[in-house]
């Protein structure tokens, strides 16, 4: 098969660390703090990956946008296997209120240009939480989409796709091009072992800008505030199951 | 007796046929004072009879919920697990925990066991693996676990003062908060006391890189067996006023007094911190990766710690942690830390290089992000609870030169041959010293006898120690002869009979029997 696939890959606040609001509550501290890839969009490369090792896709790109930091993102994606990758420079103010919209305005146009036949991507990114690049990025290339999935096959020109949904579990088959995001279960992403780590830094980054694309990356969102979620109150020992009747009876428990 | 002349092996056979003269004096009967332990009688790793302390009387405890109202425990069920090590293989039968807050109070509570002649085991954690965190029959437990505040904290100097009491864990997250960091890390760390860690001068994995609590330690105040308070908790780094004295405490666990306060010298929080698993094929090419390291990244090192094979097919089968390189017959885990992200990437990768382009590293992968370097490092940190689920775990720790190291698993697989059913090797092979671990379905007098001496011979003719960082305890005092000459013994005992002449410290742990 010639398919192409497209990975977004995020740059976000490293999963284990501690997150500080700033005092000026406009945001959370980022500098100095470690980052890595968001860990879903570890499960699309890892995916992509996959389907390339078994020969159904010829080319793994992987995409970031954000500031001359993201390269190294970018760079464990080419660790796990990614081809070659492009770096979208969004820096300072616009790259603060970067968010799904414009991300998804983006990567609809780098898959017009690099004529891409698939896009996998995090069902959502750990510091925004939003889950919705995926579903915008589909809805602007008029493509179908296969969310939250946690198993994905290519059958002839189809995909198809078992969902995570309330209910269980939903399979769906789609049509190729398609925007495909990943859930949890999907895969256990690889470890970049070190010949792929030496072989990542001869694959090519190359580096483009939202305007080359034809994106405004202005937001329409302003964020008021930021606060710290409200503290968990510490527990209470108690001496006898008698004081412990009380207590859950004072708190209406019981 | 005087047992100075002879050799250590000798030695244990006179201990050996003293045993068994006794037997023929018709001492048959299993004699009640000798508890239940998870070895044999005759076994120099066994308990000795009991010594004649006195008995915990109503009096006794009428002082003690006085003295500490509420924190004196007497209920079985929660004596339970402070009399039962974490091994599960010794238990002693107390009756009596005590949990004080203040250094006053362990002052009051060893004062009146002192006059009462009331052996007392002080207590911390419980995380020790040589069974001398346990009472072996009825000691008093004085635990640590209330005296848990931090004191002060100097930011500048990175001297941290805290109480005994403080568990690991909760100190290195004190100190990550203002950009520091403890200069000691273990597998224990969320449950060890850093007044145990002190007592046992415990290793652990920034060894290599922060050196040990001999230098670290700046301070200590101890409670001395008649209860006075010897306060030496000095914070500077340089105090050349006569002797040393913390040093004698420092290891001595808790035979020569119960510490109570600990100042501790504390680095700055590395900015970058890489981790790097790696496979070998051979210990020779461990070895040499090791001097390449050693070479390339020299100043950012911070740990070089390895497992083999067999271990890691237990971390697989039991904790169901996957191998993150291809199969090999070593693994390497080697950290730098240091505080420039860019320059040690730089170095490490450099490194890495070097190692895969001349084949002394099979495969790797390596790990900067908080989440996957927590996961490179439970490979290693988690071997000890694999073995756990393998039935009984005879441990050694033992330091060795290190070309020697992986010389002893081999030679112990050959001599056991089909008795054990696992017989692995890994440790902190920077600092020369192999966590030897075997395994049999149940604890197995046979295979013990074959280990024993054996093991210790085998330390003993390559000069090394016979427990390199986890102490002698209950079970490995009476091998203290390997490691250390008759005249230094003896002059331990004098040490421990002009600190503590009624013995109440911890008795039984540390010293030899033969030393009274």
């Amino acid at each position: 098969m010639s398919a192409r696939v497209l990975v977004g890959v995020k740059r976000v606040i490293d999963y284990a660390v501690k997150i500080r609001v700033k005092p000026d509550r406009t945001g959370v501290v980022t500098d100095g703090v470690k980052h890595s890839m968001n860990p879903f969009c570890e499960i699309a490369v890892e995916e992509a990956v996959k389907l390339k090792e078994k020969k159904l896709v010829k080319e793994v790109v992987a995409v970031s946008c954000g500031p001359q930091q993201v390269q190294e993102t970018i760079r464990t994606a080419l660790a796990m296997g990614a081809d070659r990758g492009i770096h979208v420079e969004v820096s300072g103010k616009d790259y603060e209120t970067l968010g799904p919209l414009q991300v998804s305005k983006i990567l609809a146009a780098l898959a017009k240009k690099e004529q891409a036949d698939l896009i996998i991507l995090g069902k959502q990114a750990i510091d925004d939480d939003c889950n919705q690049t995926g579903q915008m990025t589909a809805a602007l290339l008029d493509w179908p989409q296969g969310t939250f999935a946690s198993e994905v096959n290519i059958e002839a020109d189809k995909l198809k796709v078992v969902r995570e949904i309330d209910g269980g579990l939903e399979t769906i088959k789609i049509n190729l091009p398609a925007v495909v995001t990943a859930d949890l279960r999907l895969n256990t992403p690889r470890y970049a072992t070190l010949p792929n780590i030496m072989k990542a830094k001869k694959k090519k980054i190359a580096n483009v800008k939202p305007a080359d694309l034809g994106v405004d990356v202005s937001s329409r969102l302003e964020v008021l505030k930021v606060d710290e979620p409200p503290q968990r109150q510490a527990g209470v020992k108690v001496e006898t199951v008698h004081d412990l009747v009380g207590k859950l009876k004072e708190a209406g428990r019981i | 007796m005087n047992v100075r002349h002879y050799t250590p092996r000798q030695q244990i056979a006179l201990f050996h046929f003293v045993i068994i003269l006794q037997k023929l004096k018709g001492h048959e009967e299993v004699n009640p004072e000798t508890p239940y332990t998870s070895d044999t009688v005759g076994n120099p790793g066994a308990a000795p009879p009991r010594l004649p302390f006195s008995r915990v009387t109503q009096e006794d405890l009428a002082f003690f919920r006085t003295l500490l109202p509420g924190r004196t425990i007497t209920d079985p069920d929660l004596l339970k697990s402070s009399n039962v090590d974490w091994l599960k293989t010794v238990e002693g039968n107390s009756e009596v925990l005590l949990r004080p807050k203040t250094t006053e109070e362990v002052s009051q509570i060893l004062r009146y066991c002192n006059e009462r002649n009331l052996a007392v085991c002080p207590q911390g954690g419980n995380t020790g693996l040589v069974g001398g965190s346990v009472p072996v029959f009825d000691e008093i437990i004085l635990s640590t676990s209330l005296m848990k505040q931090v004191i002060t904290f100097d930011n500048i100097s990175g001297i941290l003062t805290c109480q005994a009491g403080c568990v690991l864990e909760n100190l290195s997250n004190y100190l990550e908060e203002r950009d520091f960091i403890m200069p000691l890390d273990l597998g224990a760390k969320g449950s060890c006391h850093i007044g145990g860690n002190v007592s046992t001068n415990a290793g652990g994995l920034r060894l290599l890189r922060y050196g040990s609590l001999r230098g670290t330690v700046l301070g200590l105040e101890v409670v001395l067996a008649d209860g006075r308070i010897l306060n030496c908790l000095a914070t500077l780094r340089k105090d050349n006023t006569g002797y040393d004295l913390k040093q004698l405490f420092i290891g001595s666990e808790g035979t020569l007094g119960v510490i109570t306060a600990v100042s501790i010298l504390c680095p700055r929080k590395p900015k970058a911190v890489n981790v790097a698993f790696l496979g070998c094929s051979s210990f020779q090419q461990l070895l040499e990766t090791f001097q390449c390291c050693r070479g390339m990244l020299g100043e950012i090192l911070s740990a070089f710690e390895f497992l083999d094979a067999s271990c890691m097919s237990l971390l697989e089968k039991h904790l169901k942690l996957t191998n993150p390189i291809t199969e090999s017959p070593f693994y390497i885990v080697i950290e730098t830390a240091g505080s420039n992200a860019t320059h040690d990437e730089e170095k490490l990768h450099k490194f890495l290089e070097e190692v895969m382009t001349s084949s002394l590293v099979t495969d790797g992968t390596v790990a900067t992000e908080a989440t996957k370097i927590k996961a490179l490092w439970s490979l290693r940190e988690r071997v000890t609870e694999a073995l756990t689920h393998e039935g009984y775990t005879y441990k050694y720790d033992i330091s060795l030169p290190v070309e020697k190291i992986y010389d002893l698993v081999q030679d112990m697989r050959g001599h056991l041959g089909d008795m054990a059913k696992n017989v692995v090797g890994y440790g902190h092979v920077g600092d020369g010293n192999l966590h030897l671990n075997i395994t049999s379905p149940s604890k197995d007098p046979a295979l013990l006898a074959a280990i024993e001496p054996y093991v210790y011979e085998w330390t003993s003719k390559w000069k090394g120690s016979i427990s390199a960082e986890h102490g002698l305890g209950l079970k490995k005092r009476n091998y203290i002869y390997y490691s250390k000459p008759s005249e230094a013994v003896a002059l331990m005992g004098s040490i421990k009979a002009m600190l503590d002449p009624k013995g109440i410290l911890n008795p039984y742990k540390t010293l030899p029997d033969n030393i009274h």
